[in-house]
């Protein structure tokens, strides 16, 4: 099994534990308040994710062969998603982020939960996340 | 509730949807300034109306298109009374408020030229902005802003300096919908008037809580949705001005618009029909006016008093919330029942993300008035929003579920 999925898996249990979605939540708000937290040089305006409506900053840098992900927003529970986000793809190599596949948005039934709007926020940021790992990907080749 | 008229169990009974819990919790639907809940007596003219005498409209000689061409055409004339406008054809049915604003700025907008003004209020829904943008653009006609100020009115001021003869259309809304605020459309229109403008005011806010005379107002153009007044979506009206509705160019081409038709020249049908180009949306037009005499069945005085209650009762409750910021009007008398607000070091999006997992629907966001947010230097606000078929009970769950929502995400 890949990192990635066994991140994933580590994800699906803790839901699994939560009686109810507000208990999720919470956890989802401690979660982000763990968040990787971006440089202020790098809360720009180009790296602002669009098609959120909470403001979602996101920076990559690439240590070794490995891409690190930090990133904010002014919602805390938009960083909490991004928290989880960042959790599975941090620290793995460009390769292993662009063939993921993020079963776990579904098992845990995140997806459905959300608003239309941070539904859309969702799929905007998994996008950013792995147009940084080509573009990287691009860069070690 | 001192009206012993105005029984709040019975009209909760006739709204179905108020029965449905929201993730396992009693719904509380405070989002009534973007849609407002059916009543079964809408509901049930709408199953009517395809289960007996579904048919298209003004064009059939049988029995069924008869009938529901006269149904439809008894629902224009209940919205005309209901707005006391003087003609049934200054009643042209539309999809709604956008496709209402959208056919002024088109057809009446058409007649603006170079060097013409037109005066907007900052208040205004995107609906009633960009259209105006878009055929500013066009023409080459110049848009001026009327600013709001910090307690969420209209720079009255500005207005009288900006307004002049080079004035040619004023668009303000009756109410703001992020904010609540009512707004001096009598003065307004007085004003423009004198300096030989028009003003059309986009009453989508309004129609639910203020019985608009559009004679008395003086108003060339009213537009107005029915899904914010207990009817369904996808319908709505432009009340027109006959002398100006005649004026105007058609602004849709189509079936039903039309005299007569040949290659070499189209003539026109008259009002209303010139403007309700295709098959429009009978059911939808009959249930306005439904919903219409279902309004009047309770009356607008009464629903106006009691939602009055149920914000002043809200506003006086949010502030037990600590680091509660209250956008618009502070006075409730100046604005209808809308509750636009903040909590400190918060974002508004949390805030309704928990609010809904306890079954309570705001909105949250822009509300499609970036200009009144970018005022305030803001992302967006909550904004609950009431109406007669809500409770001060309901008030307080949302209040107990405002703190615990605080709570978690401070
Ligand atoms: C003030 C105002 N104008 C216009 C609209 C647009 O109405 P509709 O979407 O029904 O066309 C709305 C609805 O949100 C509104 O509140």
């Amino acid at each position: 099994m890949s990192k990635i999925e066994e991140k994933q898996e580590e994800i699906v249990d803790e839901f699994s534990m939560f009686e109810d979605w507000m208990q999720r939540y919470e956890y989802m708000i401690e979660l982000g308040k763990t968040l990787p937290q971006i440089d202020e040089q790098h809360k720009t305006d180009e790296n602002i994710i669009k098609g959120c409506q909470s403001r979602v900053w996101l920076h990559a840098d690439l240590e070794g062969d490995k891409i690190k992900f930090s990133a904010d927003s002014d919602a805390i529970i938009t960083k909490g998603i991004i928290a989880i986000l960042i959790r599975v793809f941090s620290e793995q190599t460009p390769k292993d982020i662009l063939e993921a596949d993020l079963k776990f948005i579904d098992e845990i039934g995140l997806k459905d939960h959300l608003s239309p709007t941070r539904a859309n926020g969702l799929v905007s940021m998994i996008k950013q996340l792995k147009n940084y790992a080509l573009a990287y990907q691009a860069k070690l080749n | 509730m001192a009206n012993a008229t105005f029984d709040i169990e019975k009209v909760r009974k006739d709204f179905p949807i108020l029965q449905r819990k929201v993730n396992g919790k009693d719904l509380v639907y405070f989002d009534n300034a973007a849609t407002s809940q059916t009543p079964k007596q809408v509901i049930d003219s709408i199953v009517d109306y395809y289960e007996n005498y579904n048919a298209n409209i003004h064009r059939g000689v049988h029995s069924l298109s008869q009938e529901a061409t006269d149904a439809y055409e008894q629902a224009r004339i209940k919205i005309q009374k209901h707005f006391n406008a003087q003609k049934p054809h200054e009643i042209i049915f539309t999809s709604g408020t956008t496709h209402a604003i959208n056919l002024v700025a088109n057809s009446y907008g058409s007649f603006l030229k170079p060097g013409d003004e037109v005066l907007v209020s900052a208040l205004e829904h995107h609906s009633n902005i960009v259209p105006w943008q878009m055929m500013c653009e066009k023409t080459g006609a110049q848009m001026k802003v009327i600013p709001m100020l910090n307690n969420g009115q209209l720079d009255m001021n500005f207005f009288h300096k900006e307004v002049s003869s080079k004035t040619k259309m004023v668009f303000v809304n009756h109410v703001s919908n992020a904010l609540g605020t009512i707004n001096p459309i009598e003065e307004i229109i007085a004003t423009a008037h004198a300096h030989g403008a028009k003003v059309l005011v986009d009453g989508a806010q309004s129609a639910p809580h203020i019985q608009a005379d559009v004679q008395e107002l003086d108003v060339d153009f009213y537009t107005v949705s029915a899904h914010k007044i207990c009817g369904p979506t996808g319908v709505g009206i432009l009340y027109g001005k006959e002398e100006l509705l005649e004026q105007m160019p058609p602004y849709q081409g189509g079936g039903e618009m039309i005299a007569e038709v040949s290659f070499e020249k189209t003539t026109y049908a008259g009002l209303p029909h010139k403007f309700e180009a295709g098959t429009p949306n009978i059911a939808g037009g009959i249930a306005f006016g439904v919903a219409l005499d279902y309004m009047h069945s309770i009356g607008f005085n009464v629903i106006n008093a009691y939602e009055n209650e149920l914000l002043t009762y809200a506003t006086e409750r949010i502030k037990e919330v600590n680091g509660v910021i209250i956008y618009g009007p502070e006075n409730p008398k100046d604005k209808t029942a809308v509750l636009s607000f903040n909590v400190e070091g918060l974002h508004a999006y949390d805030i309704g993300t928990i609010l809904d997992q306890m079954g309570i629907a705001l909105r949250t966001g822009h509300h499609c008035a970036q200009p009144i947010m970018d005022y305030y230097q803001i992302p967006g606000t909550a904004r609950a929003s009431f109406s007669f078929y809500n409770t001060k009970k309901e008030i307080d769950s949302f209040i107990e579920a405002l703190k615990k929502a605080v709570s978690m995400l401070s």
